[in-house]
């Protein structure tokens, strides 16, 4: 559902992009439920230095993730124009901390070209493609892989 | 076709309720506890499985059902004496019963010689004092013609002919006896070779207006023997006068059953009321009622000789019923006479007159009693889930009210404060209320238990006793439903590996019978399940031995008691010198540990050579809510579950004491209990503070070891509603679950029984398994 992973090049899709630092990011808009201020999350124990904790999202709980140090950049400083991204990612709902939202983007996929070999691991693991539009450059998230594995930290 | 299928849904669910409250009846009368209303509970299950069974052509059931009521219907009525042999073949037969019902659901098959072979069991049983007390009975009956419900008049017959098995009992509610009557009559009749029974049946238009069908009716007939049915369509009026929706025609059917009476009634039992229903003895009978209907009816057939007479009306059935009922309506016989046909049959004694009192008056001791269990709404699991939620809201949203009251600082005396107290009240009975809706005894899952362990224990040839304990505790839905597989397993295992056979115990000065002891209790917020044995304990040695042997530790590793206990949790570990049936395939306790892991439970293991050993298993009581006490650590919020707090204190400097390099200690009125830093443990900060400035949380976790938490303030106690972190993230070590505080935020709810490991284990480790994973 998140991914409209089509091979047709003709097919709109519509992405989200956002700033973390001074890069710009997207994920694809029909993942994304909501986009809220920052508000300050309740620390987790025990978990990686990514998870900024959780907040109360209309009574759940939403785990918070800084995607700058998710994908190996220094963690984001949250300031008042600090957002989160409320995604959803298989069948978990989290938040995304990123600077800033930019814009609503329409692509098609032939504007989607792959990873560049000489990205870091991280990158090649956490972006699955590169969108080039009006000169800038766009880096597609790959959500299914933002998350832990739920297994691998349980047992 | 899909609403016959739900309706079977439901007919099964409705099936396990009596299959468990006929075993703890069954359990109740083991126990000595064989007074009038356990066992008239315990038929009436067994009764309502049968009709239900019977009502969906449920064949094998119901056979096996009825032979099964036949001696709860002797016993019930003191035909026979109870006796713990009996309890017992009661019991095993409950088992045959069950394997039927699953079978007649698609799960499972059922061992036919087992179900012959019971059955039969239950007929010798049924048989020694059937035969004389009837045969008084029906010598008597038609003398009570005269009373106006036949059934009370000749009960106390019954009991008079017996008068000499048991005064005591006969004290109690004559009225369910009633029934027996029919039967022993029944039986009587069989002696008598009077099974032949004349029934005519006059629907009501209001029965086929209920979607009751006489081809139905006459198939059921049909089952218990050879019938005759003949239609009497006297009544049919011209067609130009037919009201299509009215109902005009009779029944005069012949069956010759060994079932009494009562079985024929309870073929009418759905349609009671909805027609006019006499029921006759005797062949002699047939042709006066058929003689009687035919003249009123169709002058022409009634010349004929009865029984033979019409083939177009007489039919014979001994396949499904489908011509007679489409015959029906289409038979247009001009007959206008109007007179109502079941107007009393000449020379039907005292059944006929009364037939529509008789099962009005039978009818509530058997099915509109409603037993434990019966009287219950289902509802969609789905709806209740939502109003947890809904309430969950009010709950967080009323506190937060509460705190926006306070921090404006209103007069606690004001309407506003007042106010909002009683919906604080308010809020907590609705919650309490909602909860309970979804809260269960842990009931449903003990109930099946002792089966398993007679089964169990015949097959491994061991006697072993099942005790249990809290069955009334009370616990989630969602986590009962999940409870059953592991509990299966530990009481497998006690009883295969822990228990002794019964000459090794006697050989021990033990009991041959093995006690096996199955409890449920509420423990720091938790559910706890023990099962515990007084078998010969875990054998260390051998433990070792074994683990070594497949490789699954190293020979020259150094272990305690404990850690060797916990070997058994190993995947891949077997004790088990031969693989049995039961257990033994090395696929037991690791598989329990990892599914009650992954419920976000904990179990472990102690044991005492030759005394036995106790597996315990904790869960959490999820979506339930919870008291705890707030505590500030670190500038983070927590709550700690209030069951598992002993007490809080201030200590004074000269309590604590250092223990090691790192380690302090308090000492409680003479005690030394270890001192737990929480922000330290838990990584909120790298040093912590004096213990003598923060405030102390004396604690006590599953396995009644102690443990001081430190943290920096209290702010008092609160009920709070248990949020996953797993539904959104995962699993936290150290932490329980999240809640919503009443200023909107998160905070985190503490695992006691975590943290005080995560401090004997040391600090954790900085790097995280999935980053690296990750990668």
């Amino acid at each position: 559902m998140t991914e409209a992973n089509t091979t047709s090049s003709n097919e709109t899709r519509e992405l989200i992009s956002f700033r973390v630092g001074e890069q710009e990011y997207c994920v694809d808009i029909m993942a994304v439920r909501e986009i809220r201020g920052w508000s300050p999350a309740t620390t987790l124990p025990q978990s990686p230095s990514y998870m900024r904790g959780v907040i109360n999202l209309r009574g759940a709980v939403l785990p918070i993730m800084d995607l700058a140090a998710r994908i190996g950049m220094p963690t984001t400083e949250p300031n008042v124009r600090s957002v989160f991204i409320v995604v959803q990612a298989d069948s978990r709902t989290v938040g995304l901390l990123v600077d800033a939202v930019s814009d609503i983007l329409s692509i098609t996929d032939d504007m989607c070209q792959p990873t560049p070999d000489i990205a870091c691991e991280n990158v090649r693991h956490f972006v699955k493609g590169i969108i080039s539009i009006e000169g800038r450059m766009i880096s597609e998230i790959s959500l299914d892989r933002l998350l832990p594995e739920r297994e691998a930290l349980a047992a | 076709m899909d609403e016959l299928e739900a309706i079977k849904v439901t007919f099964f669910q409705e099936c396990e309720e009596l299959l468990a409250d006929l075993e703890g009846g069954l359990l109740a009368m083991q126990d000595g506890n064989d007074d009038g209303d356990t066992v008239n509970a315990v038929f009436r299950a067994v009764h309502s499985i049968k009709g239900g069974a019977g009502a969906f052509g449920l064949e094998p059931l119901v056979r096996f059902a009825h032979v099964f009521e036949t001696l709860l219907d002797a016993l019930r009525s003191n035909e026979i004496p109870g006796t713990p042999d009996l309890t017992a073949l009661l019991l095993r037969a409950s088992d045959v019963l069950a394997d039927h019902v699953s079978a007649a659901r698609g799960l499972g098959t059922v061992d036919m010689d087992a179900s012959a072979a019971m059955a039969a069991e239950l007929k010798a049983a049924t048989d020694p004092n059937a035969a004389p007390a009837p045969a008084a009975v029906v010598e008597d009956a038609p003398a009570e013609a005269a009373a106006p419900t036949y059934v009370d008049a000749a009960a106390p017959i019954v009991i008079g002919a017996e008068d000499g098995l048991d005064d005591d009992d006969l004290g109690f509610d004559f009225q369910p006896m009633t029934i027996t009557l029919d039967a022993q009559a029944a039986d009587a009749a069989v002696l008598d070779e009077g099974n032949v029974w004349t029934v005519s049946i006059r629907p009501k238009s209001d029965l086929y207006r209920k979607a009751n069908e006489t081809a139905l009716l006459l198939r059921e007939l049909s089952r218990l023997g050879p019938i005759q049915a003949t239609l009497d369509d006297g009544a049919m009026p011209a067609l130009e006068f037919l009201d299509p929706e009215a109902a005009y025609v009779t029944w005069s059917v012949r069956v010759e059953t060994e079932q009494g009476e009562e079985a024929i009634r309870e073929v009418f039992e759905f349609v009671d009321g909805d027609c006019d229903l006499e029921i006759t003895r005797g062949e002699a009978p047939v042709a006066d009622v058929l003689a009687s209907l035919m003249e009123v009816g169709a002058p022409a057939p009634a010349a004929e000789p009865v029984v033979e007479a019409a083939p177009v009306e007489t039919v014979a059935i001994e396949t499904p019923v489908e011509e007679p009922v489409l015959a029906a309506p289409v038979v247009p016989e001009a007959a206008p006479a109007p007179a109502p046909v079941s107007a009393p049959v000449p020379a039907t004694p005292p059944v006929a007159a009364n037939a529509p009192a008789a099962p009005a008056g039978a009818k509530p001791a058997q099915i509109d009693v409603p037993g434990p269990g019966q009287s219950v709404i289902r509802v969609d699991p789905e709806r209740i889930d939502r109003l947890i939620d809904l309430v969950g809201e009010l709950v967080i949203n009323q506190a937060m009210l509460a705190q926006r009251v306070g921090e404006y600082g209103i007069a606690p005396s004001s309407n506003l404060a007042m106010g909002l107290d009683e919906l604080e009240q308010l809020t907590r009975e609705i919650q309490d209320s909602v909860m309970a809706i979804r809260a269960q005894p842990v009931k449903s899952v003990f109930q099946r238990m002792p089966r398993l362990v007679r089964e169990v224990a015949n097959m491994t040839g061991k006697q072993a006793r099942l005790v249990m304990d809290g069955e009334n505790t009370e616990v989630d839905k969602t986590v009962i439903e999940r409870l059953a597989d592991p509990i299966t397993h530990m009481l497998r295992n006690a009883i295969d590996h822990g228990l002794e056979s019964p000459e090794e115990r006697k050989a021990a000065g033990k009991n041959p019978e093995g006690v096996v002891r199955l409890a449920a209790l509420h423990r720091s917020g938790r559910i706890v399940i023990e099962v515990q044995d007084d078998g010969k304990g875990i054998n260390r040695e051998r433990v070792f031995g074994i683990a070594v042997k497949k490789g699954l530790i190293s020979p020259d590793l150094q272990l305690t008691d404990e850690e060797i206990d916990n070997l058994i949790f190993l995947p891949g570990f077997s004790t088990a010198e031969k693989i049995s049936d039961v257990s033994g395939r090395g696929v037991g306790m690791d598989v329990v540990k990892r599914s009650v892991q992954a419920l976000g439970g904990r179990i472990s293991i102690s044991s005492r050579p030759g005394q036995g050993s106790t597996f315990t298993l904790s869960l959490p009581l999820t979506l339930a809510v919870l008291d705890g006490m707030v505590v500030d650590v670190a500038g983070e919020t927590l709550v700690i579950p209030l069951a598992c707090i002993v007490e809080s204190l201030r200590p004074k400097a000269e309590e604590i004491r250092p223990l090691g390099p790192s380690g302090s200690v308090l000492a409680v009125r003479d005690s030394f209990v270890p001192l737990i830093d929480v922000g330290l443990t838990l990584n909120y900060r790298d040093q912590s503070p004096a213990a003598t400035e923060g405030v102390v949380l004396l604690v006590e976790g599953e396995d009644g070891s102690r443990a001081a938490l430190v943290a920096d303030a209290i702010h008092g106690q609160r009920q709070v509603v248990i949020k996953s972190l797993e539904q959104n993230y995962q699993q936290v070590e150290g932490v329980a679950a999240a809640t919503i505080l009443g200023d909107g935020r998160v905070a985190l709810i503490l695992d006691v029984d975590a943290v005080i490991n995560l401090r004997r284990r040391g600090p954790p480790l900085p790097s995280d398994p999935t980053l690296i994973a990750a990668e």
